[in-house]
This record gives C-alpha cells, structure tokens and sequence, in this order.
C-alpha cells in the first residue's frame, strides 16, 4: 500500500485504514461520539454525505479534519446499513479524489504528489502510467481494460494516439479513464469495513441518514414474474449502482413491452447516481417511439444481453431467445 | 457427401496422417487446451484434453476426422464443459479470408453448385439447369487471391509489429488450408484481454469507427495545422499517406478536405476503412477467446490440402506448398466449368465428364463438391 502524509491522505482518505488512522492519531471512536469538542467532525460528516446524496461533490478544500470527517461518515453510513447511500458517497468521493489525481499528475512543484498520484492508479487499478512530457502514456492493454466501459467513440483505440504499444493521453484523459473503477474502489473498501457497535452519540446522525435515504428509495411495483436480468437491473438501480446504458435501455424496453406506461417506468431511474427526471422521460419517449423517429424500439435479444454482461439466466428462463418471453413459453 | 465419396476422403487423409506425423504437433502448453474435431458428414466434437503429439496421433488414427482444431485459450480443466473449464488466457488470433477482400477476380472463378439439382455451372442469379436460386458458391481462388491475401497478411504484420509492439517472432503466419491465412501472437501483453478489448483493438486494426476529431477535423473550428501528416506515427500517419499520397499534395488535399466539411470527412475516413487502408480481418475470430481453431499440420476438409505455417510469406506457394496428398491417379466424375492449377499444374473445364485426374485435384474437387468418384 501507499505510504502517506497529512496532505496526501486528507486527499485521498480512501486510502487510509480506518480504525488504524484513528487509533495513530490517538482518538477512540467513543470519544468522537461523546466528546462534544469533536462534534463538529461528526457535523461535518454527516454533511459530507448530505451533500453526496444530493449529487454534490464535498468541498474540495481541506484539512486535517477532512481525514475525519472521511472516516467518521463511513461510520456513520456503515451504522445506518443504507446502501443507496453507500453507493452515492462513493461516487461523490470518487469525483473529489479525480480532482486531486488530475492536479496532482502535473504537479511540477511537488514530485512526490505526482509520483503519489501515479502510483495510485499503478496500484490501485493496475495501469501502469508513464510521464512523457505533457502526456501519460499506458500500454495499449492496460488502456483497453479501461476503455471499453466507455461507450463514446473517443475512447476507441482507433481514436487514440497509438506509439509503439503505448497509447497517449492527457493527464484529464488518464484520470477519466479510472473514474468508474475509483466509485467501485472507494464503495468496496467501505462495504469491506466492519460496523462498529452503535454509540448513543450517533444515533441521531444515523436516523437522520436511514430518513435521508428513503428520498431515494423506489416505490414501483416489481412482478415475480420478471425475467433474472430485470430482475437485476431494477435490484442495481435500486441500490444505487450506475446500470450502463445498455442496461437501462433493456429495461425501458422490457417494461414498456410490457404494456407499463412512461409515468410508472421513468420513478425507476430516480435512484440512477446520475438522475435527471426531465432526461429520463425524454429517453424514455424516444424508446417508445412517442417522439423522435417514431420508432418503437423492442427488447434486446438475450444473445445480445449476454454480450453486454446483463444475462443472469435461470433454469426458468428455459432457452427463451428474448427477456419478454419470460415465463409465457408454451409448454 | 456421398458414402463412397466421403469413405474415399477418409482412406486418403487417414494415409495423410500416417505418412505426415512429423507435420503435426501438439501446440505449446497442449495439456491446458481444449482440442475438437469433426468427422465426415457428422457435427463437432469438442472438450478433449490431449496432452502429447501420442496422443494426438492416436486420435488421428482412431477417428481418422475431417477437420481437428485446438483452442487458443489456456484452461486450468479442458476437457470440462464451457462454464467450468477456467479460462485462463488466450493467444490473440486473427482470420484473412479471400472472401473479405472484395477481390474483383473473384466472381472469374467462383462457381454456382445447385442446391437442388447439383448442377455446377459458371456464377449466374439461378441454376441454368431447373431454374432454382438456392445455389451454392464454390471458389477456386487464382494467384491474384493467393497475392492479395499475403499483401493483407504483410499489412497487419506491420501494424501488429509497429503500432501494438509484438515482437514478430511470436507472430506465427499460417495457410488456413483453404483460402485464406491465420495469425498466431503467442505470449503478448494482449494474452490476458477478453473479447470486449479484442473487439476494440479489431476496430483498430480495422480502422473502423474513426471519428473526424481524432483525425484532425474539429467540428466547430477546423484547422489546416491538426489535419494528419505523413510522417505521424499510426493511424494517423497511414491515414495521412491514404488522402494525400505525398507530402507535396497534402496542402491541396487539406483544402479541399475542409471545403467539403465533416460529414464528408467523416464519410471518406469510413470509407477508407473499408476498402483501403483498413485490415480485411474477421473480427468473429479475433474476438472469440474460446475458440477452437484449425490445428496446424491437419487438413482441411473444405480443399484437402493442409494447414501449414509459412515463414517466408513472399515466397510461400499454397497450392503447391500445402498440396501434400499423393499423385496416384483417380477416376473422377467432374464438373467443373473453370480451370484452376494445383502443384503448377493446370486442371479444367471439366463439363460433367468422366477424367483421370492425380489423387491431390480429386481430393480438392471432391472436398469442394465439384466432383464425385466415377
């Protein structure tokens, strides 16, 4: 693991273990419960994941207390048990912390934020980054790991700066490239840690956090009779995950095959990290055929869902060849 | 196939692969792939594990097959079924088949077999004979194909070995046995990657999906200075030497290329992918990570000639190289409206007639089913 200083973690508290961090800087957890000096920690905290939820990335200036507040908030997330929120903490945190990456790539005042920053993403997500005056150049296999979760057609190799079995980005370009696996790094790292035991301290904080997070808890109906995929995707959407495109694509079309109407499908993207009512119905109208070309557009088949990762037969799904047959094939 | 046809196909490529053992080989690391074959007029067998050239042999002889093929993907368990064999990594493989070429001399020599009445005849829209349109096509591919699909093959070495960094002594060049050639890269960087990134770099080597702005051509505010030059390194480069040709053009090309705007660069960049400067290989191959491939040595069942690596590509002769069946005459019924040459020999028309014709052109007339045994 990295090996940090005050700076460096209050950037990337992420990388900090926790319990380990507490205990270094000779602070129990009880005393952050109790003791009404820290409070304002706590507050901050809880703030901090306030305002993730709201899609909001925290305020990027810090300090010492920063690190705190990091850890004292998946305290508090962890006590409260809500995913939804886990899933939106993680994501905010993961913007800030591309901020700090992005600046400190080309840091030439400081070698040691940029050897850091390099490192993190040679580390963490397995790219190993080379400086090469104002680019970062990877090899073409490290990019290509990355790239093909991205659906834009710059990130295709074919549009890259390709040398040599290297491809060659911009230090904006390097940190775009791990932005999904930092969300995925930071949610992991706080689904692994342990739930402590429930000061009384916390409590309020954490009632607080259990109503916040009923804002983004979905309310549609789910039949028992949607096919596993479905399933799946209303569960990721649900929690908070960012489904791909082509999973919202698929269940847009399911439902809406389905005979369900625009206003009962467009609340299930509400929880999407990336939601915005106004786009979602428009989406939505154009899959239906309603505006745009008028074309109506219809289930992907299952083949074509396992390409794209979003198959998760079951016995019962019984070789049906399209999703929407679930549970309707003659006998 | 008809019975004595394809028990004839048998005899001769059982004595094929008594005569040629020394040909064929297990592949490097054998015990961690899957091995498949087919039998004449019967489906493929897959999921066998044979660890040793003994081995191999064995099965040769046992089952005497049509067409073996080994994976290019590594697995802890081989002989398991799909889900369970573990997939380790895969060698990174590509396919440059003749029918991709859009050669022009293709339709000289591809003819039309009936599926209805197995009439053969030269390329038309119905059988001349009943009248059906559900026809076949048969090609006998001339030197022209044979030319083009080493230009091809030459081509995605040098991407292979410039742009991707493969050393080009892990690329293994093969004649696929039929009309085309197969490319091994063993051992790379690109071992690990699964279909989706082989999919992305079969769009590379293609040149598929480019877009304006990576060649230069904002949108909004085009600049003469961004457009490629010739002296760039990959795409770009070779993008630049497809429009301009030389340097001294390429201030002409420039302005004609922003007077026609986006939309007709963005039509031109397609459309030299397609039939210029891109890479005519099968993306379907190079993406699959659990195929199983046509082994090398072995024969292939659409010509009756082998599967054979070239190392001098420029000098390689297929249809001489890989013709290895025995020259014993054969008394063949043959129908065969265009001449084809097989070991420098020149063989046709034959028009539904009874000839006697050396062993190796009644196995490739056989196997590509315009000839039957008399």
């Amino acid at each position: 693991m990295v090996s940090l200083g005050h700076d460096e973690i209050a950037k990337y508290p992420f990388l900090a273990e926790a319990g380990k961090y507490l205990q270094d800087k000779g602070f129990t957890l009880e005393q952050f419960a109790t003791d009404p000096d820290l409070q304002i920690i706590v507050d901050k905290a809880y703030e901090r994941i306030e305002s993730a939820a709201n899609g909001k990335i925290y305020n990027p200036k810090f300090d010492n207390s920063d690190t705190f507040s990091f850890l004292i908030a998946i305290i508090l997330l962890k006590l409260s048990g809500m995913n939804t929120l886990i899933n939106r903490f993680s994501l905010a945190e993961a913007r800030r912390a591309e901020k700090f990456l992005e600046k400190d790539l080309v840091d030439n005042s400081n070698k040691t934020s940029e050897e850091l920053a390099i490192k993190i993403i040679r580390d963490i997500f397995s790219v190993s980054v080379k400086k090469d005056k104002n680019n970062f150049v990877i090899p073409i296999s490290d990019y290509l790991r990355h790239a093909v979760n991205f659906h834009e057609l710059e990130w295709k190799l074919v549009n890259r700066h390709v040398e040599s079995g290297m491809v060659f980005l911009s230090r904006h370009e390097t940190v775009r490239l791990i932005r999904r696996e930092l969300g995925g790094y930071i949610r992991s790292r706080i689904r692994a840690a342990n739930t402590p035991s429930l000061y009384k301290g916390f409590e309020d904080k954490v009632n607080r956090l259990v109503d916040l997070a009923k804002k983004f808890t979905v309310s549609a109906t789910i039949s028992t009779e949607y096919p596993p995929c479905i399933k799946h995707a209303i569960d990721a959407l649900e929690s908070g995950e960012n489904l791909s495109h082509s999973g919202r694509f698929m269940l847009a079309t399911f439902l809406l095959g389905r005979g369900q109407s625009i206003d009962e499908i467009a609340p299930l993207f509400k929880n999407a990290p990336d939601y915005n009512e106004k786009v979602t119905r428009y989406q939505i109208n154009q899959i239906a055929g309603e505006t745009g070309s008028n074309t109506k557009y219809s289930c992907p088949s299952c083949e074509k869902l396992k390409s794209n990762d979003l198959c998760f037969a079951i016995p019962e799904c019984d070789n049906i060849i399209n999703p929407i047959q679930f549970g309707k094939k003659r006998l | 196939m008809l019975e004595h046809d394809s028990n004839f196909l048998v005899e001769t490529f059982k004595q094929y692969y008594f005569d040629h053992f020394n040909l064929i080989h297990v592949p490097d690391r054998s015990s961690e792939r899957e091995f498949g074959y087919k039998k004449f007029n019967s489906g493929m067998i897959r999921h066998i594990s044979l660890k040793t050239d003994k081995d191999l042999r064995l099965m040769l002889m046992t089952n005497v097959p049509s067409d073996v093929f080994c994976s290019n993907a590594y697995y802890s368990f081989p002989n398991l079924s799909m889900g369970e064999k573990d997939w380790k990594e895969a060698d990174l493989i590509f396919d440059i088949d003749a029918k991709d070429l859009n050669l022009s001399c293709r339709k000289e020599h591809t003819c039309i077999k009936c599926l209805s009445c197995n009439e053969v005849s030269l390329i038309q829209d119905i059988c001349p004979k009943c009248k059906s349109n559900k026809l076949d096509f048969v090609s006998l591919p001339c030197q022209n194909c044979i030319y083009s699909l080493k230009k091809e093959t030459l081509n995605l070495i040098k991407i292979l070995t410039t742009d991707l960094q493969i050393r080009r002594e892990n690329i293994l060049v093969s004649f696929s046995g039929n009309d085309g050639f197969h490319l091994y890269v063993a051992n790379s960087a690109y071992n690990t990657l699964g279909s989706k990134e082989r999919s992305d770099l079969s769009d590379y080597i293609m040149f598929r999906r480019a877009i304006p702005e990576a060649f230069g051509f904002k949108k909004a505010n085009p600049s003469r200075s961004l457009l490629p030059e010739l002296a760039e390194p990959g795409w770009r480069g070779r993008v630049a030497a497809g429009l301009f040709g030389s340097k001294s053009n390429r201030s002409k090309g420039v302005t004609k290329i922003i007077s026609d705007g986006y939309h007709a660069y963005r039509q031109r960049l397609e459309e030299m992918g397609k039939n210029s400067i891109g890479i005519r290989i099968d993306p379907n191959v190079t993406v699959d990570i659990h195929r199983i491939f046509r082994l090398e040595g072995s024969l292939n069942s659409k010509s009756g000639l082998v599967k054979l690596a070239c190392e001098n590509i420029e000098k390689f002769s297929p249809y001489t190289e890989a013709c290895l069946i025995d020259d014993k005459p054969v008394e063949v019924l043959a129908n065969c409206p265009i001449v084809f040459r097989l070991k420098n020999k020149k063989f046709g028309p034959y028009a539904n007639e009874t000839v006697s014709i050396p062993k190796f052109t009644a196995v490739y007339m056989i196997c590509k089913g315009i000839a039957n045994l008399a």
